[in-house]
């Protein structure tokens, strides 16, 4: 693994990625619990990813970048600004949920406030909606880039390809990322790409592809440096796709252990990238195991903080149905 | 301190029971929110179930690897302060979960629905609304076919409408009785002769003719003082009886009519000496039983069942006829029908109705029919559409005889008897062709009695 | 007033807006360039607005729907063309997912104000895939307008209308009209709205509704039958959708004698939902049942003439039906 020295952060930033990293655990797991105790309805999470979409998320200038996220996204969206009680309002489905104000399922991320757009279910229709956004920046002169991501099941769609071709054709200010976990629900990566590498299809459309690990932060990090330096100099797009991995079962509606061996899972979470980055945090000299164990208590109190207020926000009523289904 | 109940929780799209594999807490166990209670699993996922409260376990309430509902309490936990479920619930009647039923199709409501929906519309005759004057092509056009001036016509629709089946249920000479169902029976005794003094009277069969009944769509909801009465296993079996005969077979009508002069002079002249001989009524509907055996066996396509792509023809003629007591509808058989004589069939007839009444009626005296014959004449019916008594092929409704002029041969007019005979037919096996040949059959053995046919 | 046909209608509708307003641009595959266009909807508006602001796409129909609504997303007013309402398939996810859904799921906080122009109809010997109607596709997805004028007056007013319309509004044109009808449009800045049908002929004893093609038939059998005595009130649908319910309404009470045409198969077509409409509001005012003329219920109309003519609605198929009904 790369130092986190070398990534150029400060150690101020780099315990503030950690935390963003626990965060982002910590507050999955509570998506869980309420799933399980019967207060929400379904979770998605992006448990074991925490690591690369930190590293991700921290090379973009979130209040002028726009984020046109997958479901998986729920730590590089609170990088970019959501904060946990937004979050949890979506599980909620609470009227003031800012990804859909309780209309789309939860960890269908979005926010205005945030420049994350909304995304649909579908999967990667919001690839051709980021070359939309990134082809307006160009019109404009403007520096600001869109990154898009997806899953390594989910970028096979057709829509992808037609987004990554057209981006390549106009040198679009866009990002693409595939988090490649292995899985598309129970199907392994054999199943749905032959390529050695995901990144190698950049080539195909004329821009540069990068594989990173996705647990390696300081890896990570440098190479979306690179890619949206590159991108606001006009230079164009970028396919890099993160290995990381997926700790969970693919939803709360999914019991991974019919597919996956307890050996399997036994790796996991050995190799779990948020032990790894605690290890190396400890190894390099950022931060104490004390440290680490008084940051997880503060973010416990936080998490349950924010999921009695947003529990206690108003639901949508029903005659809210019949709002916005056309401009008013 | 409280008490209160942890349910089984939701555990995906689709899952509706589940099961507790572990207990990963004992009663008397201290747990705060989010500790882990147990483990549970269902046809999609195997999860720990977290505690949503902070407090003491007080009681497993399930088996451990038992299915049980999503929902359904499976621990107590004692939590500080607060109403207990126990003590909250305590006014509602204690009942197993399992059995609350989730949904009621038939509510009571406590006010009065906007909407008025079916019954309990007859209280008092309304008032003609905005609707009466509006009159749907469907309602024009029946009350040009049967000659009824729409003005007379009581509607039951929205504002006072008149509706198809008001159209339909209309008689104008005695509409003032329209409002009694078509298949209640008077409670005690045979029915005595009306106005026109030629009712067929006993032992008075009878079925609902009329419309179809409606699978539930939308549940109806009672209203305010109506009475919710859940139906007899009787009338279920019924219902379901009829919604398999209208569901299942394609029906097709045909009515015609029949002089019966000879038959109501051949009953007058001998019913006294058959009471007296027989110790029984002679009524009008054993000489159309005996009609209708005879054309059986001409027409033996008429005395058949649809059989999933076959066609069954029996070889015997058992005569399905149907009786209703006060509440329900029975449909006793007279088996092997062509082997009785006309007081043979006047006895038979007799018992089956008997039997029916006085609830003494034997199961193998309900199987095997093979045709029906419907007095609804008895009602007054002058025209029905019967549902046929699965898995059989046709039903005749054997309508009042009435007075009427008819025209001579010689141009003239007489009075005569007149009769309608409704056959409702299973088209999948019988066609037009069929039907009249039957009826034509039917209203050539009928004229044929005279008042020296012998009764036995 | 200017004499114009529908296609310069269209073309000099959109070259307003794009004056008026920077945010509009317009792409699709040909549209760019000298060429402007199979039909050449877009001819001159490169060389007017530049390369950047009407532009070529790849053949990727999924890109230009997704490419709209991501400009739409971030303040633009986006023309996609699709070159043929028949390519449109392709791109049906990303227009019913995502430009149809926007507003909706976000409630209001993103949304994708955006055109998506198609030519659609037969009678230009276009066999199956580029005559089709592909309306139904997309009838009855609340959020999306369909609309489509009839005339070059209202091509022009309409298609300002829908660029200027906050919803994503389908806008079709009929092929067919393209250069058949010629007409005084208005040179000013005006606007035809896209949710109002419009009754195009006065008459009391039958009404005619109808759009597109199929509607000229309708005019010029209701001049020769006015001259039998037979007065038929003719409406243009104009909005497909939502329905302008209450005009339509209006005018089959008006006569009781309603005919529905349409150059779509007869079942499943959009004249179905019309016939639904008008029985549940006009029972007692009708005076006869809702009758149909519209296509066969095959595929598509055939390459070869006879087979075209036969699917064709023309002006004796919709004559006889209107003397039939009026004769009721």
């Amino acid at each position: 693994m790369k130092k986190l020295k070398s990534s150029g952060l400060s150690k101020e930033e780099i315990i503030q990625a950690y935390q963003a990293i626990l965060r982002g655990r910590r507050l999955d797991e509570r998506l869980w619990q309420l799933t399980r105790i019967g207060k929400t309805s379904f979770n998605i999470s992006g448990q074991g990813a925490e690591v690369a979409q930190v590293a991700m998320a921290l090379a973009f200038e979130p209040e002028k970048d726009y984020f046109l996220p997958y479901y998986r996204d729920m730590t590089a969206c609170l990088v970019w600004g959501m904060t946990p009680k937004d979050i949890i309002l979506g599980s909620f489905g609470k009227e003031d949920d800012p990804s859909s104000h309780g209309r789309q399922m939860p960890n269908h991320y979005g926010s205005k406030e945030h420049n994350i757009v909304s995304h649909s279910s579908t999967v990667s229709t919001q690839m051709p909606l980021a070359t939309g956004v990134a082809y307006a920046a160009q019109l404009e002169n403007k520096d600001y880039v869109a990154l898009t991501t997806t899953g390594e099941g989910s970028a096979n769609q057709g829509e992808v390809q037609e987004a990554m071709n057209f981006a390549g054709v106009k040198k679009l200010p866009v990002i693409f990322v595939v988090e490649n976990n292995d899985y598309a629900i129970s199907v392994g990566s054999k199943e749905q790409y032959a390529n050695k590498k995901m990144s190698e299809r950049a080539a195909g459309y004329g821009f540069s592809g990068e594989t990173v690990d996705g647990s390696d932060f300081t890896e990570t990090y440098l190479a979306f440096v690179k890619a949206v330096k590159d991108a606001r100099a006009g230079k164009g797009p970028a396919l890099i796709e993160m290995m990381v991995s997926r700790l969970t079962s693919h939803s709360a509606d999914d019991d991974h252990t019919i597919y996956r061996s307890k050996e399997e899972l036994d790796t996991l979470k050995e190799k779990d990238p948020l032990l790894a980055f605690e290890k190396q945090l400890i190894d390099e000299g950022y931060m104490t195991k004390e440290e680490m164990q008084a940051m997880d208590k503060e973010l416990k109190a936080e998490i349950n903080k924010a999921t009695d207020d947003a529990e206690a926000m108003l639901d949508p009523t029903p005659e809210s149905l019949y709002e916005q289904v056309y401009a008013e | 301190m409280s008490i209160k109940n942890v349910e089984m929780p939701n555990l995906g799209e689709s899952v509706t029971e589940a099961s507790v594999t572990m207990w990963l807490v004992n009663p008397g166990d201290k747990v705060s929110r989010y500790d882990p209670l147990m483990e549970v699993v269902s046809d999609k996922v195997t999860t720990e179930v977290p505690s949503d409260m902070d407090g003491v376990v007080k009681e497993l309430l399930i088996e451990l690897d038992t299915d049980v509902p999503i929902g359904t309490p499976v621990m107590t936990i004692e939590v500080e302060g607060g109403a207990s479920e126990e003590e909250s619930k305590s006014e509602e009647p204690k009942e197993e979960p399992k059995e609350e039923p989730k949904e009621e199709p038939i509510t009571a409501a406590p006010e009065p629905a906007e909407k008025p929906t079916i019954s309990a519309k007859a209280e008092a005759p309304k008032a003609k609304g905005a609707g009466a004057a509006r009159y749907s092509p469907a309602v024009m056009r029946l009350a040009q076919e049967k000659n009824i001036d729409l003005t007379e016509v009581e509607g039951t629709g929205k504002d006072g409408r008149i509706t198809r089946k008001d159209i339909m249920n209309y008689e104008p000479a005695k509409h003032v009785e329209k409002e009694m169902p078509v298949a209640v029976e008077p409670k005690e005794g045979p029915t005595k002769v009306s106005a026109e003094g030629k009712h067929v009277d006993e032992p008075t069969p009878s079925a609902p003719a009329s419309s179809k009944p409606k699978p539930s769509g939308e549940p109806i909801q009672a209203q305010h003082r109506d009475e919710v009465v859940p139906a007899t296993g009787i009338r279920k079996a019924i219902a379901k009886k009829m919604v398999q005969s209208t569901t299942e077979i394609p029906h097709a009508w045909v009515m015609v009519e029949a002089d019966v002069t000879n038959i109501v002079k051949l009953r007058n002249q001998t019913k006294e000496t058959f009471k007296t001989q027989e110790g029984i009524s002679l009524s009008y509907f054993p000489f159309f039983v005996k009609a209708v055996v005879q054309a059986l066996k001409k027409n033996p396509k008429m005395n058949t069942s649809w059989d999933n792509g076959n066609i069954i023809y029996h070889k015997d003629i058992n005569l399905s006829i149907a009786v209703t007591t006060e509440d329900n509808l029975f449909v006793p058989v007279i088996h092997n029908a062509d082997r009785y004589s006309l007081a043979g069939l006047a006895k038979e007839i007799n018992r089956l109705a008997s039997d029916v009444r006085s609830g003494h009626l034997k199961s193998e005296d309900m199987q095997g029919g093979t045709f029906t014959v419907n007095n609804t004449g008895t009602l007054g019916s002058v025209q029905s559409m019967g549902i046929i008594n699965h898995p059989q092929a046709a039903i005749l409704q054997v309508e009042s005889i009435n007075k009427r002029l008819v025209p001579t041969e010689d141009g003239g007019f007489k009075t005569a008897d007149m009769i309608n005979l409704c056959l409702s037919i299973d088209h999948r096996i019988l066609d037009g062709m069929q039907a009249g040949n039957f009826l034509k059959d039917v209203k050539e053995n009928l004229k044929r009695f005279s008042t020296d046919s012998d009764l036995y | 007033m200017a004499e114009m046909t529908y296609l310069e209608a269209i073309n000099k509708g959109i070259e307003e807006e794009m004056a008026r307003d920077e945010k509009v641009v317009i792409f699709g595959e040909d549209v760019g360039g000298v060429k402007g266009g199979v039909f050449g909807v877009t001819k001159g508006l490169a060389q007017k607005f530049g390369d950047d602001r009407c532009f070529n796409t790849p053949l990727t129909e999924g890109e230009i729907a997704g490419l709209a609504t991501g400009l739409g997303l971030v303040g633009y007013r986006p023309i996609g063309e699709f070159q043929f309402a028949d390519y449109m398939l392709p791109a049906v996810n990303q227009i019913l997912s995502e430009a149809g859904r926007m507003r909706y799921r976000t409630k209001g906080d993103w949304t994708a104000p955006v055109v998506f122009r198609a030519p659609y109809g037969g009678g230009v010997r276009g066999g199956f895939y580029h005559s089709q109607s592909t309306e139904k596709i997309f009838f009855g997805q609340p959020g999306l307008r369909i609309v489509t004028p009839s005339n070059p007056r209202d091509a022009k007013g309409m298609i300002k209308a829908a660029i200027r319309s906050d919803d994503p509004v389908i806008f079709y044109e009929h092929k067919r009209l393209y250069r058949l009808l010629k007409a005084d449009v208005p040179e000013d800045d005006y606007i035809v709205p896209i949710d109002k049908a419009k009754v195009v002929r006065e008459g009391s004893d039958i009404t005619v509704i109808g759009y597109g093609m199929v509607l000229q038939h309708a005019m010029n059998a209701a001049e020769k039958l006015a001259k039998e005595g037979i007065e038929a009130e003719v409406v243009d649908v104009r909005s497909i959708y939502p329905l302008d319910k209450e005009t339509l309404v209006e005018a089959a009470k008006k006569t009781g004698k309603v005919l529905l045409v349409t150059e779509d198969n007869k079942e499943g077509s959009v004249m179905g939902e019309i016939a639904a409409i008008i029985s549940e509001e006009a029972l007692f005012d009708l005076d006869a049942p809702i009758q149909r003329v519209a296509g066969p219920d095959v595929p598509a109309m055939g390459y070869a003439l006879p087979l075209e003519r036969e699917f064709l609605v023309n002006e004796e198929k919709v004559m006889d039906a209107m003397r039939e009904l009026a004769e009721f």
